[in-house]
């Protein structure tokens, strides 16, 4: 299991131009819950690499580690019940899991910063606005209050809000919801992040502002080079922004690809289930075809494959075993006794 | 905010209304007549008749109750009938010990109890937590009665650290401030509890906000995400529920104020109402009604003032 990290490290395929040297290297990261109902491993090894400039999309479904993975490396899990089970976060070299909790603080809001899924309730609503973007900046750059103002107008207007000058003054009650999202983003991007995390940034949106969005952190990503680790539950959404992907199950990255590899050519029977999903325009189906079977509970997981008990291709090898993370071909891997699977999409 | 505060002040009409038909009805339950309070035992029952008929206390009730309601509006209260002062000047002289009481059992029971809550909530579940909420039950628990003569018997009797009877002069003498002393610890300790409690509660919910979580991943430090993103999310329920606590604090301070014999409005009412001195009864318990208008208009101000999304109605 804890194999999988070192595989991307191997050496590119020949047709491919070097890789830079990864921004962010989760090793084998393993965050448990100590609960009630015993221990949760609610993010189980789980490695991936984020490069300069790139993004990287984490997708699976609700409850399997994808929020628990970002705060990790944000430092923000709550401990109790949170524990660092193992594994490392490599950002810049270094170790944030080592980190202590003043370390922890200087770097959140300056070189790593994260926006969430809520974006109706992730603003203070007793501070306007402006204000909040100038506490982040001023917590990490020495800036006067006028200057703070200024830039907190600057990120305003970067996020494209109309007439950012009277904005600035807004309190979030008198903005929408894709509004007050672009100010979590200005928010964010404000101590210019080498990293940005965005947790499902769009989900609570609807579609138009959804697309609105996403078009909006590509082209602040081109223009900033700031990093960006998109997690959704949206193939769609990763179809557009994502340059890799992660597919995370019950904890575990289950299939690692870059997005072309993992739309062509899916390996793992979990992410062919997710691709299936998808609605699609011309099928005039009015549910979506989803994965039978639900995730099994964090405390009760499958002796074997996690993905057994809904995997059509499960065999008793797959009840009994555990896969490994197996490499299928340049950045491309799968947590599958079966890979690679051909013909089973039907 | 201006018309908030104005539609406010329209609302309290009918409560005050309510009021005062609640205290002059009250006051015609207790038993005692009292023409024969103002003539004397011995007069004979002529004296007590005409004295009723200048009383006006042989009309309907509820011609009774609308002059007296002409006489409140014009800021008569009548005259005591024991020492035939007229109220309004006795509820006058009685009403600046009663706000020195209350500002001096205020101003260190709620920060400390808002203190309390905030470290408890920090600490949820934790040694300090569970010390703060054994302190608050501790505190909603005891009756006042009970602290005030705790407080009179050992404090001020036993080891004579702090005079227990009677007020000596304002706050800023020093004298003022020893006598002062007792009676708002009193009245303060019964009040921390409440108010540690509920801004516990206010402070756990703001803790789990996503807005919180927001401030955290500014890099904000953990004393400022608290103080102020937490506390000052909490103070808006806290504010509204400290409102809702008014009639618990001016019911304690009469209690005080007739243990430590202050000579304030609660006094003032107790003492009136034991003698059947009914004008000076229910100027007193006006004056009460009043004030606990007062204090709630207060905290809508403040309320108004702490939540930017009531200001902008
Ligand atoms: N504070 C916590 N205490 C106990 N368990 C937790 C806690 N936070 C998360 N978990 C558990 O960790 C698991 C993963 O949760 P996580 O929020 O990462 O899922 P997710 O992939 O982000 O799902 P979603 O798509 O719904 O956001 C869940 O089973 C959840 O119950
Ligand atoms: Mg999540």
């Amino acid at each position: 299991m804890t194999s999988d990290g070192v595989l991307t490290l191997d050496g590119p395929a020949p047709d491919v131009a070097p890789e830079p040297a990864p921004l962010l290297s989760v090793r084998d990261l393993r965050t448990h819950f100590r609960t009630e109902r015993g221990l949760y491993r609610a993010v189980d090894g789980v490695s991936f690499d984020v490069r300069p400039g790139r993004t990287l999309g984490i997708v699976g479904e609700s409850g399997c580690g994808k929020s628990v993975t970002s705060l990790s490396i944000m430092g923000l899990v709550p401990e109790p019940p949170g524990i660092r089970a193992g594994g490392e976060i490599l950002f810049e070299g270094e170790d944030l899991l080592k980190k202590s909790r003043a370390e922890m603080e200087a770097i959140r809001g300056d070189r790593i910063a994260m926006i969430f899924q809520e974006p109706m309730t992730s603003l203070n609503p007793v501070y306007r606005v402006g204000d909040q973007i100038v506490e982040g900046l001023r917590r990490h750059r020495a800036l006067g209050a006028g200057a703070a103002r200024e830039r907190a107008v600057e990120m305003l207007r970067l996020v494209r809000i109309p007439s950012p000058e009277t904005r600035v003054d807004a309190y979030p009650h008198e903005m929408s919801g894709g509004m007050r999202q672009r100010v979590m983003i200005a928010m964010a991007l404000a101590c210019d992040p080498r990293l940005l995390i965005a947790d499902e940034p769009t989900t609570a949106l609807d579609v138009t502002i959804q697309a609105q969005i996403l078009d909006l952190m590509g082209d602040l990503q081109r223009r900033l080079g700031t990093a960006i680790v998109l997690i959704t539950h949206d193939l769609g959404v990763i179809a557009e922004t994502a340059d890799e992907v992660v597919v995370m199950y019950a904890g575990q990255v289950v299939e690692r690809a870059d997005v072309r590899t993992l739309f062509a050519d899916a390996q793992h029977p979990y992410t062919l289930g997710l691709l299936a999903s998808i609605p699609r325009l011309d099928e005039s189906r009015s549910r979506l075809q989803t994965i039978e079977g639900a995730v099994p509970a964090p405390n009760a997981m499958p002796k074997g494959c996690r993905f057994s008990p809904r995997c059509p291709l499960a065999d008793s090898r797959c009840l009994r075993e555990e896969p490994p993370l197996r490499d299928l071909g340049p950045g491309h891997q799968a947590r599958c006794w079966y890979a690679p699977i051909e013909e089973i999409r039907a | 905010m201006a018309s908030h505060i104005l539609s406010r002040l329209a609302l309290s009409i009918p409560v005050l209304f309510g009021v005062l038909l609640l205290g002059f009805g009250l006051l015609k339950l207790v038993p005692g007549d009292p023409a024969m309070v103002v003539a004397g035992p011995m007069a004979p029952p002529e004296v007590v008749a005409r004295i009723r008929t200048e009383m006006g206390l042989d009309k309907p009730v509820a011609v009774q109750f609308g002059l007296y309601l002409v006489r409140v509006l014009q800021g008569d209260l009548g005259y005591s009938m024991i020492s035939n002062t007229r109220v309004a000047s006795e509820l006058a002289d009685a009403i600046g010990p009663t706000l020195e009481l209350m500002l001096a059992c205020l101003v260190w029971s709620i920060p400390l109890g808002i203190g309390l809550g905030t470290i408890a909530a920090a600490h949820r579940g934790r040694a300090l937590d569970r010390i703060v909420i054994a302190i608050s039950v501790l505190g909603v628990s005891t009756p006042i009665f009970f602290i005030g003569l705790l407080l009179m018997q050992w404090i001020g009797y036993r080891w004579e650290l702090l005079p227990f009877l009677g007020r000596a002069g304002p706050l800023w003498t020093l004298e003022g401030l020893r006598h002062i002393a007792l009676p708002a610890l009193s009245l303060g300790l019964v009040f921390i509890g409440p108010v540690a409690r509920m801004t516990r509660t206010a402070a756990l919910e703001v803790f789990n906000a996503d807005h919180v979580r927001t401030a955290r991943a500014k890099g904000l430090k953990e004393r400022t995400v608290i103080l102020r993103h937490v506390l000052r999310n909490a103070l808006i329920p806290v504010v509204t529920l400290i409102g809702l606590q008014a009639g618990y604090l001016l019911g304690g301070a009469v209690v005080t104020e007739t243990i430590y014999s202050w000579p304030g409005v609660g006094r003032l009412a107790v003492g009136a109402i034991l003698a059947n001195d009914m004008p000076l009864a229910q100027g007193a318990i006006l004056v009460l009604a009043v004030s606990f208008i007062l204090i709630n208009l207060v905290v809508d101000m403040l309320y108004a003032g702490l939540d930017p999304r009531v200001q902008r109605r």
